[in-house]
């Protein structure tokens, strides 16, 4: 049987159509398990990361709120109490023995109890919490600025981030401790703020007591909570995962800024 | 552009160069760009499977839009429903409760047939989807200006006074899928040059400004501009109602093309050469 060269073609085009569309859907899965390709897909994460950095300014400030827009119930997300002795016992006794290990590339490494860090210069501000999963809420918070605490500290020169250690295990067994670490554009930023109040009372175990991290304009996972002691490091590459968080660790992108 | 076989036995149709190289290559990349935009905004949408509108947060004391969940209830045990406007459906096995790749029954908004990656998977879907939001960035702005550039904007897809006036026409011509010939097919019809503008210069803009103001970063640019679009909540639902708009504009151009001629639309999409058929038969020796 004699076939016409348009038939020919067109079952040629209709094979390359089903063939592509066959490949670029089981495609799709097997890149995303492959080593490869997800450092493919990171060009993204870096494009929007100096796109967004090249369209502020590096004191950019996010948007603040009225009394009336806070949320009727801030949601409390990841960890909600820390299953450790160690917290319990803190936790129980209002936090009196609770300390914040300031560390690392520092002049001056500190050790402050929660007065100290209710002494320091703060700041409040009601902001929009937006997790990495869609939804957000309101709230009102008041924190040390987290400048101030570093500026008091004195960085040594080659200090490039700070990483938060916090409370919380993540893991069943009570390891692998919640992490996560900011630059200094971020850490210096006016609105970055140790936060010990939310809606005008002491900060509840639910949302990070006695001290969680306020970053604003990056998602949520960014504000650790539960923060015992802030590194400062040239580096992330030798912390946990070495990707610079708990989260980051596990796949999501370092900035969170969109 | 003069007939590319010209020459030869006199013929009552002959091969028209349509479609230009950058102007294929970009069509494609798109179709590929926002295929995987949709799917993976899918699944990054299952990570919090509702929508709001009111309220400059979605714990405003404003209840959602639009819900997808399960809940315990049916024959089976669970029930997927769909909230819309506080009216419930029942969509198990599409919405809010579907079988996973493997057959699991299991809770999510949209079905893994539907999404990248297949399974609950958030952070590799916005892997995905903040890497083809760039290839359609970059690949819309370079069409923009090629269009401009090349005077396929003022040439094609403007529409000129003989478009506006054969609007009705058009409309007529459309519900009877009576479609142009001869000199007539070589250029877009009005409703066709109206709804490719519409979606290259207003839906296609939305929806990356609405995915821009969901970024806590981008809306430090200017402090409250995402208010303009009701919030950061209501951003999302329109970079959601902008997604689905898309896809019905996909569903009636693919349409379109196949009742006007799947194979001479498609070859011309790819070669960019499509055959014209003259109005005027000669009758054949």
């Amino acid at each position: 049987m004699n076939r016409s060269p348009d038939a020919e073609r067109r079952r040629f085009l209709s094979r390359a159509f089903g063939a592509i569309g066959a490949v670029a859907l089981g495609g799709c899965e097997r890149l995303s398990r492959s080593e490869w390709f997800p450092k493919v897909l990171g060009a993204g994460e870096a494009a929007s990361s100096a796109v967004a950095r090249a369209v502020t300014s590096r004191r950019s400030m996010a948007q603040e709120f009225t009394e009336a827009d806070r949320s009727p119930m801030f949601r409390s997300n990841g960890t909600a109490e820390p299953d450790t002795d160690a917290y319990r016992a803190m936790a129980a006794n209002a936090f009196a023995s609770y300390r914040l290990v300031v560390d690392g590339l520092v002049e001056a490494p500190a050790s402050l109890s929660l007065a100290d860090v209710r002494a320091l210069p703060s700041r409040t501000q009601i902001t929009r919490h937006d997790c990495v999963e869609g939804w957000s809420a309101i709230a009102k918070w008041k924190g040390a600025r987290l400048g101030a605490l570093l500026e008091s500290v004195r960085l040594k020169p080659d200090a490039r981030f700070a990483v938060f250690h916090c409370a919380d295990p993540m893991a069943e067994d009570g390891t692998d401790f919640y992490y996560e670490s900011i630059d200094l554009e971020d850490a210096f930023h006016p609105q970055t703020i140790l936060a010990y109040e939310m809606n005008d009372t002491a900060l509840p175990v639910a949302n990070g007591a006695p001290i969680r991290l306020r970053v604003e304009r990056q998602l949520g996972y960014k504000h650790a909570k539960y923060v015992m002691r802030i590194e400062l490091v040239p580096s992330f590459a030798h912390i946990a995962g070495g990707r610079g968080g708990y989260w980051e660790d596990l796949g999501y992108q370092w900035f969170a800024g969109i | 552009m003069p007939p590319v076989d010209a020459g030869g036995p006199p013929s009552r149709s002959y091969l028209y160069y349509r479609h230009t190289l950058p102007v294929r290559i970009m069509h494609w990349t798109n179709v590929v760009a926002l295929t995987i935009l949709l799917m993976s905004g899918l699944q990054i949408f299952n990570a919090h499977p509702a929508l709001y509108w009111a309220g400059k947060s979605s714990y405003s004391g404003v209840p959602p839009v639009v819900e997808m969940g399960a809940r315990e209830g049916g024959e089976s045990g669970y029930v997927g429903y769909t909230r819309i406007f506080g009216r419930e459906f029942n969509t198990t096995g599409v919405l809010g409760l579907s079988n996973s790749a493997d057959g699991r029954l299991s809770a999510r908004g949209f079905p893994w047939w539907m999404t990248i990656p297949d399974d609950p998977w958030l952070s590799m879907a916005r892997s995905w989807h903040f890497f083809f939001a760039w290839v359609l960035l970059i690949n819309g702005l370079l069409y923009v200006l090629y269009s401009i550039g090349s005077r396929h904007l003022s040439r094609d897809l403007a529409p000129d006074r003989r478009d506006w006036r054969s609007i009705g026409r058009s409309i007529r011509d459309h519900l009877r899928f009576r479609h142009p010939s001869g000199d007539e097919a070589k250029r877009y019809n009005v409703l066709q040059k109206l709804s490719y503008l519409l979606v290259i210069f207003v839906l296609l803009p939305l929806i990356i400004l609405m995915g821009l103001a969901m970024s806590p970063w981008m809306d430090t640019v200017w402090p409250g501009w995402v208010d303009l679009f009701g919030g950061r909540q209501a951003a999302r639902t329109i970079h959601f109602i902008a997604a689905w708009l898309l896809v019905a504009f996909v569903a009636i151009h693919v349409f379109e093309v196949i009742v006007s001629g799947l194979w001479n639309h498609l070859r011309s999409m790819v070669t960019g050469r499509y055959r014209i058929v003259e109005e005027r038969h000669e009758p054949l020796a």
